[in-house]
């Protein structure tokens, strides 16, 4: 199978996350960047299929210079090769708009991306590639096999999964059980010394749509000092869950 | 002109988030001064007009028998018909696993600006402007439709309900037919369980827990709330508890009313996804731990001695309110 991942490239979990003082945009100072944490479960999902029964592994971004050190982590982890579609990640419109000729043209069998990015949440780009293009479609995807060229996918629903089937080419986005925590790989040295000779090749980008914009960036309100209650007195918890934060 | 919004049933029966979603319609309906138009697919056997409770103006019942399974590309194609049948400004959506599949796939079909994650209600009508969560819940962002349509996933449990009562026409499509390019196999419901992203109230615990074995106290305490149960990611790793219940940055980002967690230690990853809960109850034995800092209320103790003993004075509350 040939098959493309989509990689975001993200703050890091830890990142304390912080706005510019114009509140236009995010803040970078003091943040490490990370390949998406849902994408290396795409990652090494693509990676076991092409253990079993050969393909490629390809990785892309759609991002500028400042994204290669996350597209090389992945080559480390074990991808063939990398690309970067040179534009700025806007929304999501702009960067599925970006995806769907490479993918076209490529001529990929199966597309694993990331059920959403950590920095916007947007739940966006899987879906509106399978639109443009008009394959199949399988999001909050926690399981996958594929079989002389039909996937039988499982999905998280709200209550329960549900088993879909579709026939290659198709797009999933993706999470935890597509494989396991601990079946993610870190990248070792030597994995890190190939990677820099892998090819990251970089294409330009060619379109300039959007379908949304970010006007103004605002932090959360804080929170109250917490009140304390002693274990002995429990039930002075439940009065203030019931008089005071009318929770219950 | 018109809001169309798309209803969800789990076992013939209408979602919360559904009255939810007809609601937030309802009053972006009202501030762009139009009509609302639920949209209802396949089998259900609540009374249609119900939406009228909530705000919906009319609904609109596709109730040919191909459409009683979810599928994303023939679900997408029945909201399109009814955005281009009643001209629609837009479309709102709850954020539910399959609100998020089919919401990409509309915005393709209708060159709409999508905007998920909505927090609130519009800022402003017209361009639509609408604040968002983003950095799992770490901030807010306003994002504005650079399109003439706009499509708003809005958080589950985020915003709420308000009632209104208007007489809701009802209309059944018979005949409306769309193809799918996947097929629904089987559903694997989760027993008993109440769906996290619905729940009022989530009982969570953590790996101070020590093992599969103690969630029995979890459980009980969420029975007598009539909540919903969630846990930390390593709880999940281990198999503890199953996948779906992981909450936090890279698990299900939950707002609840009321948020108990019990030996969780708060890391940055975990309140990721459950910081926008209202009310924020810890059970720590560690004073030090950091959950404390994003708590309202907190219980420095061992979990499995203050359980046992909230879950009794709520029992005891319960039987007298
Ligand atoms: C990329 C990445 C993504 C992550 N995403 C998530 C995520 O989405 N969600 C998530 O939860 N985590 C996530 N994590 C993990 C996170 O960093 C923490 O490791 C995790 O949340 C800790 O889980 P815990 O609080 O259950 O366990 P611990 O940190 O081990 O805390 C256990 C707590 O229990 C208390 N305790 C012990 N015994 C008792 C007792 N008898 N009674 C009462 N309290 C007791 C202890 O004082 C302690 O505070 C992520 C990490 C990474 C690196
Ligand atoms: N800039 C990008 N470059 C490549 N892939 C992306 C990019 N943004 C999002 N994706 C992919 O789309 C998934 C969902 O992202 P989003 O729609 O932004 O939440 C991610 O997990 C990635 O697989």
């Amino acid at each position: 199978m040939k098959i493309l991942v989509c990689i975001s490239h993200v703050p890091d979990t830890t990142s304390k996350i912080q706005f510019t003082s114009d509140g236009k945009s995010l803040d970078t100072t003091g943040i490490q960047f990370v390949i998406n944490p849902y994408d290396e479960f795409a990652l090494t999902r693509a990676l076991w299929f092409k253990e079993k029964e050969g393909g490629s592994v390809t990785v892309v971004n759609v991002g500028k210079a400042n994204t290669e050190p996350t597209l090389r982590k992945a080559l480390a982890i074990g991808a063939d090769d990398a690309i970067r579609i040179d534009a700025e990640p806007t929304d999501g419109f702009a960067v599925a708009s970006e995806l769907i000729s490479l993918i076209a043209t490529e001529k990929y069998d199966l597309v694993i991306m990331g059920r959403e990015s950590i920095d916007y949440n947007g739940t966006q780009v899987p879906g509106m590639v399978a639109a443009l293009l008009d394959w199949p479609f399988v999001n909050a995807c926690v399981g996958m096999e594929v079989e002389g060229g039909v996937a039988t996918c499982i999905r998280e629903i709200d209550g329960g999964k549900e088993t879909v089937k579709a026939s290659l080419p198709m797009i999933v986005a993706g999470q935890k059980g597509l494989v396991e925590e601990k079946d993610l790989r870190i990248p070792n040295m030597r994995g890190i010394m190939t990677a820099r000779t892998k090819p990251l090749k970089v294409i330009p980008s060619i379109s300039n749509e959007v379908a949304t914009e970010a006007i103004k960036f605002e932090r959360p309100a804080g929170k109250q000092a917490c009140k304390m209650v002693s274990s002995d007195d429990v039930k002075a918890l439940v009065d203030l869950l019931h008089n005071e934060a009318k929770a219950i | 002109m018109s809001v169309v919004v798309y209803t969800e049933s789990w076992e013939g029966k209408f979602k919360k988030a559904s009255f939810e979603a007809v609601s937030y319609a309802a009053r972006t309906a009202s501030q762009i001064g139009t009509d609302v138009v639920a949209v209802v697919i396949g089998s259900c056997s609540e009374d249609l007009s119900s939406l009228g409770y909530y705000g919906a103006n009319q609904v609109i019942h596709y109730s040919n028998p191909d459409f009683n399974n979810f599928n994303p590309k023939s679900y997408a194609s029945i909201l399109t018909d009814a955005v281009n049948n009643r001209s629609a400004q837009g479309v709102v959506l709850s954020g539910s696993f399959n609100g998020k599949a089919i919401a990409p796939l509309l915005a393709i079909r209708l060159k709409a600006g999508l905007i998920t994650n909505v927090a609130s209600l519009p800022e402003s009508i017209s361009p639509m402007r609408v604040k968002r969560g983003a950095f799992s819940s770490k901030g807010f962002v306003v994002y504005e439709s650079k399109q003439e349509k706009f499509i708003l996933s809005i958080i589950p449990n985020g915003i709420g309900i308000v009632e209104s009562s208007v007489s809701a026409q009802v209309e059944t499509n018979e005949s409306f037919s769309a193809e799918a390019n996947s097929e629904l196999v089987s559903v694997n419901k989760a027993k008993g369980s109440i769906p996290l992203p619905e729940a009022e109230i989530v009982v969570s615990g953590g790996r101070g827990l020590k093992g599969p074995e103690n969630w029995n106290m979890v459980e009980e305490l969420a029975t007598v709330l009539g909540a919903g149960t969630a846990c930390s990611k390593p709880v999940s790793d281990m198999h503890w508890r199953p996948h779906s219940e992981h909450v936090g940055q890279t698990g299900i980002a939950i707002n609840p009313n009321l948020y108990i967690a019990i030996g969780i230690s708060g890391a940055i990853q975990h309140l990721a996804g459950v910081s926008n809960s209202r009310t924020i109850v810890v059970i720590n034995s560690d004073p030090e731990a950091p959950f404390f800092k994003a708590a309202d209320y907190g219980i420095v103790g061992d979990a499995f001695d203050v359980v046992p003993k909230l879950t009794a004075a709520l029992k005891e509350f319960k039987a007298q309110n």
